[in-house]
């Protein structure tokens, strides 16, 4: 053989690489921007909701009810006077909360027990991969539903059960890539070189996956935000008076042929907040896919 | 026979070219610039003839039997140039036209044979898909002839492999289900790119020796693209060797062993094992490497990684030329071999 | 194949004895007290601790599941608090309502995402894979919820061309009827089910597409349709099937809202029916079948994976 080429000597075909490369490039330019300017919005209004001088989102008044958009009401108003726009922005608190909250739940716990299973291997890894299949067996919206409806459905435990629902996925997602690296030449020269478990996850193998968790995390709390949604119309979310997006557009169904605002604003904000998720969320996916495709 | 054609007109008229290549250039469209990995090849092969193209991975050879079989990409690839197959264009030939040529007239031999074959489709119908196409065969003509044919590429018990998946068979005996798939329509020319370079050694001879013989058998053209000087020596009537997407030297086989003139020619036979030469004598690889296609360059590509380099050599591109000792024999070289090794046994 | 197939029943068991533990504790282990339900709040001690061990809620926990799962194998899921019906009847009444909602949807889905998915890989970046990745996008940020509002709004209050909630017909009755109440949340919960369908597929076939195999078929002078049906299809389907085992949860949980807003009465409709009313026994019994079927299905897609890929069974 000779030693001047390699045995699998294939010659690159470039093109369609190049063609993804632009592709890619064009996706993090102005449309992620935006995405992530509505978020910060969202949760800028959310946070200061209280001192904005808004009017109070559960104060009814019977002189102007069911209102289309006007300057005294710019979403326009309920069919309890409830001014809307009010009620959109103190109900994305609720989005909010469970969406990130419970993300964070599942992210901590669930990312923890993957890098810990997918560097330790062994045992550990067979009991909690085991639990966790058994758990995603298991329907977790019934499971959910039931919880929630026997146990209360105020805001934290609804962030709680969902957080723990979503365990055993992010724990497949994360373990899947930190397996990759777990067994990667650096982790290895990290370990001959004597450094410690706890170190070698946190500054070896946890950087590498971050990217994709990091992406992982924002497709999740869409997920959150659009079941946090359902439970809402099956009545187990948040209770009225206090507003949600969920709820709003749950009960906006009865008066809906009368009066469709009532359904648009709060429909409106959590599209908008879902579409502006998934897109930095698949932005940063493919952007760091990009990057692994360069090693 | 000519391997001159794009100066000598008598050559496209020749009633036995059966491929002419004639300044044949691919250019690629890339994120740094253009590539140019076919830059101005011009050849003939005559029917029953065997080509041999040479080249370290990156000197083209790939995408010029890609390019001669008009399986490039459309977009983002200029090609530029005439490649006339059997009297039709293939240059710009529409796909349309293309598939009563592919798998018909022209074939090809890949260089994986793993990734060639689809992995869920029985060996059967990767067979029989292009007779039944082609020849217009009813189902059970088709398994017929593509038991014959597995028969003829000495594949053992050769009606239970038609249920099989490709996975159920070893290396070698997938590159012959890929030679049988490329003969099952008889083709004029066979392509074969680095047909048994993830095979054994063993296999790699027995499967060079199956291409042989069936080309002899069928009087079949073929092009046997190997980085391997070894593996084209003894089964090619004509070898170019390529560097930089250029055709560096061009010759009748045993011409080009007998008086190589490219100093890039005899590196590549330097880093060649042979079974002659003892074991202990070491090989010498050739230093550097091809260079980056994407920067334009003056003089011979060769020049930085060549021994016998002048001036001249990086300032300017040597052309191809013709030999004077034999007109069959061209090179592109200021500096060629013959002329050095004669200087310096005097 | 075969002992593939074994070890997958095995895995199955044991994921099954999981499942009835879950569906057992979700409800023993949960605060509340099924007898204040059944009796009321205002009702006397003596009362109480007799339905307590006449419902058998005396025993210790153990034995509490040895007996219902006991009856659950034979078909006894114990029967309504509230409507005294029994539970299996219950969900053989309403489960037919969910299959076909799910089964019309999932025709409806792979009929869409599969051949816009080959005509968009055709053609990555071009017109028509811009269009469509851009619009699966946009639609994966419409929950059925929402779609269910404006659709009602839209097609039944304004146009009038399908049924409102609450027009639910048996098939049997009227068929003809059924279907027309059937297509507004069979295309609702079609629509994110298309999405995912597309968006993995196409990703697939990108990837295909780019394989030697396919570059052969093309040297086989086989035609394009041909190609992407009968050699790029197959093998991209892979992470369609999975996904399409991961999807039914989703998928049943979709069918639930959608039901629960139609007043379609399918599982779905009466499980948040039956929370709401607290009635531990059809609650217990609809998560434990519906995790039994969800259980069932993974376990015929794993079987699907053999006859998609046959390189399975030797891994």
């Amino acid at each position: 053989m000779s030693s001047a080429s390699s045995p699998r000597a294939q010659e690159p075909l470039l093109v369609e690489e190049s063609l993804l490369n632009a592709t890619r490039r064009r996706a993090f330019g102005v449309m992620f921007w935006i995405c992530a300017g509505w978020i910060a919005l969202v949760v800028l209004l959310a946070l200061l909701a209280s001192v904005l001088g808004l009017q109070n989102p559960t104060t009814e008044n019977y002189d102007s009810l069911n209102q289309g958009p006007t300057l005294a009401h710019w979403f326009g108003t309920d069919d309890l006077g409830r001014d809307i726009f009010s009620r959109v922005v103190y109900g994305a608190r609720v989005s909010l909360i469970v969406g990130f909250g419970a993300m964070v739940i599942s992210m901590s716990i669930g990312a923890s027990l993957a890098l810990l299973a997918a560097y330790r291997r062994g045992k550990i890894d067979l009991l909690v991969s085991a639990a966790s299949y058994v758990m995603l067996a298991f329907p977790a919206l019934v499971a959910v539903i039931a919880i929630i409806a026997f146990w209360g459905h105020d805001l934290w435990k609804i962030t709680l059960i969902i957080g723990v629902a979503g365990i055993p996925l992010v724990f497949r997602v994360v373990r899947a890539a930190a397996l990759g690296y777990a067994t990667r030449d650096f982790v290895v020269a990290a370990k001959t070189q004597g450094a410690s478990d706890w170190r070698i996850i946190t500054k070896e193998i946890l950087p590498n996956v971050l990217p994709a968790m990091v992406s992982f995390f924002l497709i999740g709390v869409a997920s959150v935000v659009i079941l946090e949604g359902a439970l809402a119309f099956l009545g187990l979310s948040v209770q009225p008076p206090t507003p949600s997006w969920g709820n709003m557009i749950s009960e906006s169904r009865t008066y809906l042929s009368q009066n469709p605002w009532l359904a648009l604003f709060p429909s409106l904000a959590m599209i908008l907040f879902l579409i502006a998720l998934n897109l930095i969320g698949d932005t940063l996916r493919s952007a760091l896919d990009h990057q692994e495709g360069k090693l | 026979m000519s391997l001159t054609p794009g100066l000598d007109r008598s050559a496209s008229t020749d009633e036995s070219a059966l491929l002419e290549v004639c300044n044949a250039s691919t250019t690629f469209a890339t994120d740094r610039g253009s590539l140019r990995a076919v830059d101005d090849v011009s050849f003939v092969i005559k029917r029953g003839e065997t080509l041999g193209i040479v080249g370290e991975s990156g000197s083209g050879k790939t995408v010029l039997s890609r390019s001669i079989l008009g399986l490039l990409p459309r977009s983002g690839v200029l090609q530029e140039g005439s490649i006339v197959f059997d009297g039709t264009e293939i240059v710009g030939a529409p796909d349309k036209l293309m598939r009563a040529i592919w798998g018909a007239k022209m074939a090809m031999v890949f260089q994986d044979p793993m990734a060639s074959l689809n992995p869920v489709v029985r060996i059967g119908r990767q067979i029989t898909e292009s007779l039944r196409l082609h020849l217009d065969l009813d189902r059970s003509e088709a398994k017929a002839t593509a038991l014959s044919l597995l028969e003829q590429v000495g594949i053992p018990s050769p009606k239970e492999r038609l249920r099989s998946y490709p996975f159920e068979l070893s290396g070698g005996m997938r590159q012959r289900v890929m030679i049988a798939i490329a003969l099952a329509c008889s083709p004029k020319l066979l392509l074969a790119d680095e047909p048994t370079t993830g095979l054994d050694v063993t296999v790699q001879a027995q499967i060079l020796d199956l291409l042989s013989s069936l080309q002899k058998e069928r009087h079949m053209s073929v092009i046997l693209v190997s980085h391997d000087l070894g593996v084209v020596a003894s089964r090619t009537d004509n070898i170019a060797v390529m560097y930089a997407g250029k055709v560096v030297e061009i010759a009748p086989t045993a011409t080009l062993f007998s008086s190589m003139a490219m100093p890039y020619t005899k590196a590549l036979v330097d880093s060649t094992p042979r079974l002659s030469q003892p074991s202990h004598l070491r090989l010498s690889p050739i230093e550097g490497r091809p260079p980056d296609m994407t920067t334009a360059r003056q003089g011979c590509a060769f020049a930085p990684r060549c021994s016998f380099a002048t001036d001249r050599c990086r300032s300017e591109t040597p052309p191809l030329v013709t030999s004077p000792s034999n007109p069959l024999h061209r090179f592109a070289c200021w500096n060629p071999l013959n002329s050095i090794s004669i200087g310096e046994s005097s | 194949m075969a002992r593939y197939l074994v070890k997958r029943f095995f895995a199955l068991l044991g994921i099954l004895f999981f499942i009835s533990l879950g569906a057992f504790f979700l409800i023993h282990l949960l605060p509340g007290d099924p007898t204040v339900t059944i009796l009321g709040p205002s009702d006397n001690a003596q009362n109480r601790a007799a339905l307590t061990s006449q419902l058998g809620l005396n025993l210790p926990l153990w034995h509490q599941y040895l007996v219902w799962i006991g009856n659950v194998l034979q078909g006894n899921l114990g029967e309504s608090y509230i409507t005294h019906e029994s539970v299996s009847r219950i969900i053989s009444t309403a489960f037919p309502i969910d299959l076909e909602l799910i089964i019309i949807s999932q025709l409806l889905a792979l009929s869409i995402a599969v051949p816009t998915a080959l005509a968009s890989a055709k053609r990555p970046n071009g017109l028509l894979d811009r269009t469509s990745t851009t619009t699966s996008f946009a639609l994966l940020a419409l929950p059925p919820f929402i779609l269910i509002v404006f659709f009602v709004l839209i097609f039944s209050i304004y146009l009038h061309w399908f049924p409102g909630p609450g027009s639910y017909i048996p098939f049997t009755q009227n068929p003809g009827q059924n279907l027309r109440a059937m297509i507004l949340p069979s295309i609702v919960l079609a629509i994110g089910s298309i999405v995912i369908y597309f968006r993995i597929l196409r990703g697939d076939l990108i990837s295909t597409l780019q394989q030697e195999f396919i570059t052969v078929a093309r040297s086989k002078g086989l035609s394009n349709r041909y190609i992407m049906w009968r050699h790029a299809l197959r093998p991209s389907s892979l992470a369609l099937l999975a996904s399409a085992g991961l999807n039914i949860s989703g998928l049943v949980a979709g069918a639930f809202v959608v039901e629960y807003l139609l007043a379609l009465p399918g599982l779905g409709y009466e499980i948040v029916n039956s929370i709401n009313q607290v009635d531990y026994l059809t609650v217990q019994g609809i998560t434990l079948f519906v995790a039994v079927v969800i259980v069932l299905v993974n376990f015929v897609i794993d079987f699907l994976f053999t006859v998609v890929d046959p390189r399975i069974t030797r891994e």
